[in-house]
């Protein structure tokens, strides 16, 4: 199944306009940025509604470095990292004293703290107006990636690497950790484990994949603006995981192409738009708990039980 | 595969849906664009329609800007019967959400795969920086019907935009001249705290200190205030006008606070920016009567032009056109312009933008227009007090400066050179 997804990512962009390759460079873009807040909700249990806040760091740190400062697209996404990481690293510490509702208040906060400071240090941030700067990255014997198409597959094999990377991280004893946290704290506490480290680790994780979300979005775009600070980047967030399925991975990234192509593609044909995207949730909310990758799983099953009488021969596992 | 390019008008979102799942199909055998329409071999550019893409924040917070420029853009066009020139205009409407990272995915969109000749829009600021360096790579040429962010025409200009619309500091230096002229010396202002309100302000003291008056306090309000009692305390007792810019909701909550906070006899106020626009105008009570703006707009001019503008859009939309509405019936009437001038074919890329650059009007709703050559639009600017006429609040005209261009009487160069009207430019040398 993995193998022939990536199939396709690979091969339909060859048959597709730039137009649509630029959506779907936007799709893996925000599927990484979904897929890292799903550390945070799916994983750990901590729904963050301050996601936007890394994005958006990571975003202006970037376009800061290449405007302001001169960097090449590589130093300048290595100083945005390494920007979003020291955010982390403060507002980890300030939020993860506090867990559930308190938690969601606190990460709303330092993002529309962040949001308010992009706003008004327009010296810096441009302000309201934004900041525009071209920063394609320069791959060797590839050259200055402009083209729709060549950022496309740059983007697909970061998105792959964060996939690959997410995945292990998950699935190692330090990622099964979170999970243990989120079904009970206290009793990972008992058994000797020290859960706010684990904790502060997946907050930081989460922000250095969210941040590198918001470079490779300032590359595609070419801007930056206070808009990737907002309370709505936050919420499209969460909607794309809860949309997907949250602690699945995958299913956020599904989540984030059907919103993102939601956003893009049928916002072209209707203008109510938001009114299917709307109706989406709520039926994804009250019918399918589980979300997309929910729906997904339970299909799969239906065809795995049924299989083998069909084919008369055992199912391949 | 033939398809958006022949549909006339506006188009239905019914066809539109057959238009993307038609498009969807051909995109698996085929990608590239869809041929004009006709089978000559040899048909020439004015065979097809010519295609506009509108780029509007339809949905979200701003919808009703955007649907505003986007209602007096149609309003135009089916007054022409979509036909200038010999030749159907044709439009594709795209929604931005309020948003830079959709509006120029929309752009793209438009260009790449719809081929339009020309795009118009957006509606915000932040939306029409994100498109600036977009349409400059492009070569697209585009029209910008409301956005008045400073620096598009000026410091960040590019060939590639024309802006029927205004600068933000446009109608400000004018204003700043005429209250030094009506005998005032010292101005407080009170702005929203973003570009939009240090252009606004920024023009105003340019104009008002040159020609001696002093600014002596500058409060900025943040753009999310609901509430001004905190700010009205602070301004000084000895100001003799009062100089508020701000918008949409903020504007009626900040005269509805003014008028109870008793303040309204206290200090003569006057307003830049959108703070009596006809869009949030119809929206306000007795607190705003007198009050003094400006604008290069009011429905309340006389000119057979805006009389009959006013009247259909009223007719259609029930209430009077504001700026937004009448930047998109202007900039639509530049388009048929360029198409009339040149028997519906002014070309495509740099030709069809310089073929727009030289449209003046001289019929426009808002007075005669023209562009110079960065872009910017030379137009009357007006001092508008609000009265109650009939029941009805309205923008009444009590002075016309005519022919302001962006750059006030400044030589363009000179004025280049000082950085972009900001929180700290120019400075409140006379704030203590």
């Amino acid at each position: 199944m993995p193998g022939l997804s990536l199939l396709g990512l690979l091969l339909i962009p060859a048959f597709l306009g730039s137009y649509p390759v630029f959506v779907l460079t936007s799709v893996l873009i925000f599927a990484i940025f979904a897929m890292s807040l799903d550390i945070l909700i799916g994983y750990l249990g901590y729904t963050s509604f301050g996601h936007a806040a890394f994005f958006g760091v990571g975003a202006y740190a970037a376009v800061i470095g290449a405007l302001r400062l001169g960097q090449s697209f590589w130093s300048s996404t290595l100083l945005a990292l390494a920007a979003v990481v020291l955010v982390a690293v403060v507002f980890g510490a300030i939020a993860l004293r506090t867990a559930g509702l308190p938690f969601i208040m606190i990460t709303l906060a330092l993002a529309q703290a962040l949001w308010g400071l992009a706003h008004r240090w327009a010296s810096v941030t441009g302000g309201d107006n934004g900041l525009a700067a071209a920063m394609r990255p320069e791959v060797p014997f590839v050259g200055h990636l402009e083209s729709s198409h060549a950022y496309y597959y740059f983007v697909l094999a970061v998105f792959v690497a964060v996939v690959a990377a997410l995945s292990l991280l998950v699935r190692s004893p330090f990622g099964l950790s979170w999970r243990g946290i989120r079904d009970s704290e206290i009793r990972m506490q008992m058994v000797g484990y020290h859960t706010w480290l684990h904790k502060y680790v997946a907050y930081i994780t989460s922000a250095f994949f969210g941040g590198l979300a918001g470079i490779l979005n300032a590359s595609l775009t070419g801007f930056v603006s206070p808009d990737t600070l907002t309370i709505g980047n936050s919420a499209t967030a969460i909607l794309m995981v809860i949309l997907g399925g949250p602690g699945t991975l995958v299913g956020a990234a599904l989540g984030a192409g059907v919103i993102v192509v939601m956003r893009d593609i049928v916002s072209s044909v209707t203008e109510r738009w938001t009114l299917v995207l709307g109706f989406t949730y709520v039926v994804t909310v009250m019918f399918i708990p589980g979300g997309l990758m929910g729906l997904f799983g339970r299909l799969m099953m239906r065809i795995d039980s049924a299989a083998p009488l069909r084919a008369g021969r055992p199912s391949a596992r | 595969m033939i398809h958006s390019q022949q549909e006339k008008g506006i188009m239905t979102p019914g066809y539109r849906l057959l238009t993307l799942l038609s498009a969807m199909l051909a995109a698996g055998c085929n990608s590239s664009p869809a041929p004009p329409q006709g089978s000559a071999g040899g048909a020439t550019s004015s065979a097809r329609p010519f295609t506009v893409g509108f780029l509007g924040a339809l949905t979200g917070n701003f919808a009703s800007s955007g649907k505003d420029t986007l209602d007096g853009f149609t309003l135009y066009l089916e007054q022409i019967d979509h036909t200038a020139g010999g030749r159907t205009i044709a439009v594709i409407v795209e929604d931005t959400a309020g948003a830079p990272n959709t509006a120029l995915a929309k752009a793209r969109k438009l260009v790449e795969q719809d081929e339009v000749d020309i795009l118009v829009g957006p509606t915000l600021a932040n939306e029409g920086s994100a498109l600036r360096d977009y349409v400059d790579r492009a070569n697209a040429p585009t029209l910008f019907p409301s956005v008045s962010s400073d620096d598009i025409t000026q410091r960040a200009r590019t060939p590639w935009i024309i802006r029927p619309g205004w600068t933000s500091s446009q109608p400000a230096h004018a204003f700043g001249r005429w209250l030094y002229d009506q005998g005032k010396r010292r101005a407080a202002t009170i702005a929203f705290d973003y570009a939009f309100g240090w252009e606004s302000v920024g023009g105003f003291q340019q104009t008002f200190e040159e020609a001696g008056g002093k600014v002596i306090q500058k409060i900025w309000t943040p753009q999310t205030t609901s509430d001004f009692a905190p700010y009205f305390p602070q301004i000084r007792k000895d100001v003799d006008a009062v100089v508020v810019a701000q918008s949409g909701g903020n504007a009626i909550r900040f005269l509805q606070q003014w008028q109870e906070f008793g303040l309204k006899g206290t200090y003569p106020l006057y307003g830049l920016a959108a703070t009596t626009d006809e869009a949030v105008l119809k929206s306000m009570g007795d607190e705003a009567v007198g009050v003094v703006t400006v604008l290069h707009w009011s429905a309340a001019l006389r000119t057979p032009a805006a009389r009959e503008f006013v009247q259909s859009f009223k007719e259609q939309f029930n209430n009077a056109p504001g700026y937004r509405a009448e930047g998109g019936y202007v900039t639509a009437q530049i388009i048929a312009d360029a198409l009339e001038r040149t028997d519906g074919d002014p070309g495509v890329g740099k030709a069809l933008i310089d073929a727009l650059r030289d449209v003046t009007i001289s019929g426009a709703p808002r007075g005669p227009i023209s562009f110079d050559e960065y872009g910017g639009v030379i137009e009357n600017v007006y001092i508008r007090r609000v009265d109650r006429i009939d029941g009805e609040l309205q923008n009444t005209v009590i002075a016309t400066l005519p022919d302001v261009s962006q750059f006030w009487t400044y030589d363009p160069e000179t004025f280049l050179s000082n950085p972009v009207y900001s929180r700290d430019h120019p400075g409140c040398a006379n704030c203590q």
